[in-house]
């Protein structure tokens, strides 16, 4: 018996809608079947926590007396450059950005202590940024230069947008030369001495809804401690990869762009980070409900990490030299493990997303679901791979 | 028999003593350098783990605090922030003695200090600086 996600927000503003997480909804249907599981729960909530450095946000300042124009000119926000090619107060910070004194990698690995991320940060914590700008003077924006505070209170918009966010699925990586080299995705020992790996795996948005059925452009979502929307497909966002019988892609596939109030979210919710040798990124934490309207949604949330498959790629020569050559593949049961084996080489591993503050999204999501304060939504547009 | 972890902290005076040599020779006791930071005219940090007998371990001290040198147990060297540690176990990959450890029920990543060695790797690897050394 299929439900319109009418039908369930029906029941949620009457709080009698079913809702579990993505990791309870295995053990329904487990012991119930896909059919009963279909009938009985009308949404699993989902959570990941991981670095996600396609992350920023752009601002709207309040404005200098002369004013000044920003577009065209210079600005930094606690001597971290932010981006100023648009109009007069708006300018954007992406969370990879580093102060221009920052010494980067000249003595290897750096440690890349402040940068954009940690900026968000500060800012979500309610803290003091300091905003910096020089410009060239217009009649209408005569202002050269503008020193200023700007904080969550004093600013007209903070918007938190991501390009590039909740991949579904993400490379094992290991590290194939005799050095230890230092990459996004951590520190990696030499002769495959470990393994990192970065999803939440059965918990994870995209991976609950492989075909993007029911996720799609605008819809609503946990971001960042509070509500966000999905903007659009995320960059670099592709379905047509190999994919199991239950349609869970083997290797990196789609992305998500996502917006959200910044001025709303929490602080324990997007950590600015340091990632040695490579650089400053942001932890984001989005959280994704999934309307289960029909038993092929039941049969899909119900995925196990040991039905989730990853692909194990070597950082240390493959990968820079843009080889995709894939060693071997993974499940993330034996991730979670905490030891693989690659060519008969035991390994240790470790990962990147944090999975008890992904349990801990998802069941967020699902309070405010139960609580009536968070009801479902159409896409408004599907995401390409929908049409599968 | 015991083992015993301790912090040396020696005036640049003193950076030219064979301490751990003397340890071995005089002492009879057995030494296993942790970490050793020894730079001529600057101060020097030895961390030392030291196994033998109850009074020979007792006289070694002696010795040592007579030559002048800062002697403190080794303690909560390395150090977790509980409200910057994310758990997401990249520390976990890089710590050689399992000190940090995933809980397999609650995916929570332990701190066993008593199993560090103060050996750093987990600072480097936290991207939130939640992991740092204090003596």
């Amino acid at each position: 018996m299929a439900k319109t996600i009418a039908e369930i927000n029906k029941k949620i503003k009457k709080k009698e809608a079913v809702v579990v997480t993505a990791e309870e909804m295995i053990s329904i249907v487990k012991g119930n079947g896909t059919k009963a599981a279909a009938e009985e729960v009308d949404v699993v909530t989902t959570g990941t926590f991981g670095p996600m450095c396609s992350s920023g946000a752009y601002f709207n300042i309040a404005q200098s007396k002369p004013k000044i124009k920003l577009g065209g000119g210079i600005c930094y926000l606690n001597n971290v450059p932010a981006y100023t090619g648009f109009a007069a107060a708006d300018i954007l910070l992406g969370c990879s950005q580093l102060t221009e004194d920052d010494p980067k990698n000249k003595i290897h690995p750096g440690e890349f202590r402040y940068g954009g991320g940690h900026v968000i940060e500060d800012f979500v914590s309610g803290k003091d940024i300091e905003l910096r700008a020089y410009s060239y003077g217009t009649d209408c924006y005569p202002g050269r230069k503008y020193e200023t505070i700007i904080n969550i209170k004093n600013v007209n918009d903070a918007v938190l947008f991501n390009p590039r966010n909740a991949y579904q699925n993400y490379n094992v990586a290991v590290n194939r030369t005799n050095k230890n080299i230092y990459t996004y995705m951590g520190m990696l020992k030499p002769n495959m001495n470990n393994a990192t790996y970065c999803s939440a795996g059965q918990l994870s948005p995209l991976l609950n809804d492989p075909l993007y059925q029911t996720i799609g452009i605008g819809t609503r979502i946990f971001l960042g401690g509070d509500r966000g929307y999905i903007a659009w497909p995320g960059t670099q966002h592709n379905p047509d990869v190999p994919r199991t019988k239950n349609k869970v892609p083997r290797v990196p596939a789609g992305a998500l762009a996502v917006i959200g109030d910044l001025k709303k979210m929490k602080p324990s919710w997007l950590v600015g980070l340091s990632m040695s040798g490579y650089g400053a990124t942001l932890m984001v934490s989005i959280g994704i409900p999934i309307p289960i309207i029909n038993e092929q949604m039941a049969r899909y949330t119900a995925v196990t990490d040991e039905d989730i498959y990853a692909p194990i790629i070597d950082y240390g020569s493959d990968y820079p030299q843009g080889k995709y050559k894939v060693l071997g593949s993974v499940t993330y049961a034996e991730l979670k493990s905490g030891e693989i084996t690659v060519n008969k080489k035991r390994i240790k591993t470790a990962s990147l997303s944090s999975y008890p503050k992904a349990v801990e999204i998802a069941e967020s999501l699902k309070e405010w679901i139960n609580k009536g304060e968070f009801l479902l939504t159409n896409p408004v547009a599907p995401i390409p791979g929908s049409e599968k | 028999m015991i083992t015993k972890r301790i912090v040396v902290k020696f005036p640049p005076t003193l950076v030219d003593q064979p301490i751990a040599c003397q340890l071995v020779k005089n002492y009879n006791l057995e030494f296993n350098i942790l970490k050793a930071s020894i730079t001529p005219k600057e101060e020097g940090v030895l961390v030392l783990e030291l196994k033998g007998d109850n009074n020979d371990y007792k006289s070694g001290m002696n010795y040592l605090k007579k030559l002048g040198l800062n002697i403190k147990p080794l303690q909560k060297d390395v150090v977790r922030d509980e409200e910057r540690c994310t758990h997401c176990g990249l520390c976990v990959g890089v710590c050689p003695t399992d000190a940090l450890k995933v809980n397999p029920a609650t995916r929570e990543i332990e701190f066993d200090d008593s199993k560090c060695l103060a050996c750093e790797l987990c600072i480097t690897a936290c991207p939130t600086w939640a992991m740092d050394l204090q003596f």
